[in-house]
């Protein structure tokens, strides 16, 4: 208990510092959301003073921020310029999106990667090896954006696959069935071009974990004893190559809010992403900060999971925390 | 040891015998055409004698643990002959050798890397008993007590890590897990290295308990010879992957016949004090 207690304080901190830092960030960048309002001569420069103070945007940073905490604690998370609307309600609708894709994106990555890796590091040296080093090389070196344009260069072409969007126009007008597969279909490509881009790197990771563990002596006692090979492998092995994985596991964690931003806006998926370039572009402060702090907190958890899991997992960390 | 009973007892047949046994490593440099070639055995040929303490001796890369990991079926040789118990096993696969693996059981060096850091102690010992199914469970548990009374380690430390052991504690649990499975063959590799003298000799201690509760036969694997010379009924002395000098032990130390045996006793101490060690063994 006094480990995650531990670990929650030192996760408020990391909040606090990471959101005055993302003010202080955001203030120092030129521009701002009125901005372009001063050069449209139909807007007087009362309205935009006025508009100014009503978000507070003319109060010092401290008063700002401090103002900011105090209706993320009303659970507002402050308001959109653009949209008028408190960023709470932009942010969890967006997010939605973004987790649906990026979980299964992830779950997807990882339950191709370890079997993958297993088997490569079973195989080691030998020619099986070498074509799956081969092929992540391969994946390693093409970035997810060609992978994206690629795949809806297909989708165009063939017609396969819907592109762009979450759902069809005639979504609503589907059975239950029906919708489940007009999501599926769209997911199709934003998923698949995540998972080709984070596989190379978790296959090597497993492989690398496993390859070194299966070389231990109580790998070689087991062989000994007349454990089998998958049981050696995967009962073995893989648990006792578990630590970096674990930590790998908690990145992806981590990464599920902010890994998928470049993708979505290629793909049109309504996610944080293009929510995050819209509002980027157009200085729309606190939906910025609120994106930010949301990854920020996805961060924190994914790490916390990562430690949490090895606690459990390994009793030399367990041992270590008493 | 070193007795005149354990010379006749190598005058019968041997338990396992090793012939004309190679075994070439070739490692590539990355970014290269360039083999290294690596001749780990070269023509051994040995005969471990039923009921006795055979030990191996040389220095590091000799070929002491591939010989030992061939011998295992842990490694393939590429040539040779293996006989175990008067059959033929060399070539065999994992399925054909399965029966016999229980008989042939190895101790490692490295007890902390030998034991499965997840597992708790009884489940260390309660591992081969289960995956050769000779026990399960409240038996298992049972079973796995009486192997940890037997190598002096509390039963009610059952269910703790190994890794709260002391090395020589992880060590008598990686005998006692070897033992399990009642195999015939113990081979024994650099088991008591690492280990301070009076641990050391406690364990050895143990193994001599063991050997005559359980009538094992050891192959004993060292780079210390004044520690082969206490125990081993016979003695093999590895260079460069080769076997160069192989006989019972007084002999072997007594009068050295290869160069690399004479360098071997003068750095343990020079050949007097390694030749009075091998025969105050050969006294106990």
């Amino acid at each position: 208990m006094k480990f995650l207690e531990r670990r929650l304080v030192h996760a408020i901190l990391l909040l606090i510092g990471a959101s005055a830092l993302c003010f202080l960030f955001s203030t120092l960048a030129p521009g701002g959301y009125f901005d372009e309002m001063k050069l449209n001569p139909q807007i007087s420069p009362g309205t935009v003073a006025a508009l100014r103070s009503q978000y507070e945007l003319d109060r010092p940073l401290p008063v700002r921020y401090e103002h900011w905490v105090q209706s993320v604690l009303r659970g507002e998370w402050g308001y959109s310029f653009a949209y008028n609307l408190p960023v709470r309600s932009l942010v969890v609708v967006r997010a939605r999106n973004t987790l649906l894709l990026t979980s299964l994106a992830m779950a997807l990555a990882w339950l191709i990667a370890v079997p993958l890796g297993v088997w490569s590091a079973s195989r080691a040296g030998r020619w099986e090896d070498r074509l799956s080093t081969a092929g992540t090389s391969l994946l390693l070196s093409v970035p997810e954006l060609v992978v994206a344009l690629g795949l809806l260069y297909f989708a165009i072409h063939t017609h396969a696959l819907p592109v762009g969007g979450m759902v069809s126009a005639d979504h609503d007008t589907l059975g239950p069935w029906g919708r489940a597969r007009d999501l599926a279909a769209h997911l199709v490509i934003p998923v698949t071009t995540l998972v080709l881009a984070s596989l190379p790197i978790l296959i090597r990771h497993v492989r690398a974990s496993v390859v070194e563990v299966l070389q231990a002596p109580f790998i070689q006692a087991a062989r000994g004893h007349g454990v089998g090979r998958t049981s050696i492998r995967f009962r073995y092995a893989l648990p006792a190559a578990a630590n970096p994985l674990i930590s790998l596991f908690g990145l992806s964690v981590a990464g599920l809010l902010s890994g998928s931003l470049l993708v979505e806006v290629i793909v049109g998926w309504p996610g944080l992403g293009p929510l995050l370039l819209e509002a980027c572009l157009s200085r729309d402060f606190y939906v910025v900060v609120g994106v930010v702090m949301m990854s920020t907190l996805f961060m924190i958890l994914g790490s916390l999971l990562a430690d949490v899991m090895l606690v459990i997992a390994d009793p030399r960390v367990r041992m270590d925390n008493v | 040891m070193g007795s005149e009973a354990a010379a006749k007892r190598a005058l019968g047949p041997a338990l396992m015998k090793a012939h004309r046994l190679n075994k070439r490593y070739i490692q590539r440099t990355p970014f290269s055409r360039k083999k290294f070639v690596i001749d780990a055995l070269v023509d051994v040929e040995i005969d471990i004698a039923p009921g006795c303490i055979s030990a191996l001796v040389g220095e590091s890369s000799s070929g002491k643990s591939t010989l030992a990991s061939c011998l295992a079926m842990s490694e393939k040789a590429d040539s040779g002959e293996i006989w175990f118990e008067g059959q033929e096993i060399t070539g065999w696969n994992d399925r054909q050798f399965a029966p016999l693996r229980p008989r042939i059981q190895l101790v490692f060096q490295d007890s902390a890397g030998a034991l499965n850091p997840r597992f708790s102690a009884a489940q260390v010992i309660e591992e081969p008993l289960e995956v050769q199914n000779r026990e399960s469970g409240a038996k298992l548990r049972r079973r796995a007590c009486e192997v940890m009374e037997e190598v002096g380690l509390s039963a009610d430390w059952a269910d703790r890590s190994p890794l709260e052991f002391s090395g020589g504690q992880r060590q008598r649990l990686a005998i006692g897990r070897a033992i399990t499975l009642k195999p015939a063959l113990l081979i024994l590799d650099e088991s008591l290295s690492g280990l301070d003298l009076s641990t050391q000799a406690q364990i050895l201690n143990l193994l001599l308990d063991l050997k005559s509760t359980h009538a094992l036969t050891y192959l004993l694997i060292s780079h210390d010879l004044s520690l082969v010379g206490q125990i081993a009924d016979f003695v093999g002395v590895m260079h460069h992957g080769r076997l160069v000098e192989f006989g019972p032990m007084q002999q072997v130390l007594g009068s050295p016949q290869h160069d690399e045996t004479r360098k071997l006793l003068a750095s343990a101490g020079g050949v007097e004090s390694a030749y009075r060690a091998a025969q105050a063994g050969g006294r106990a």
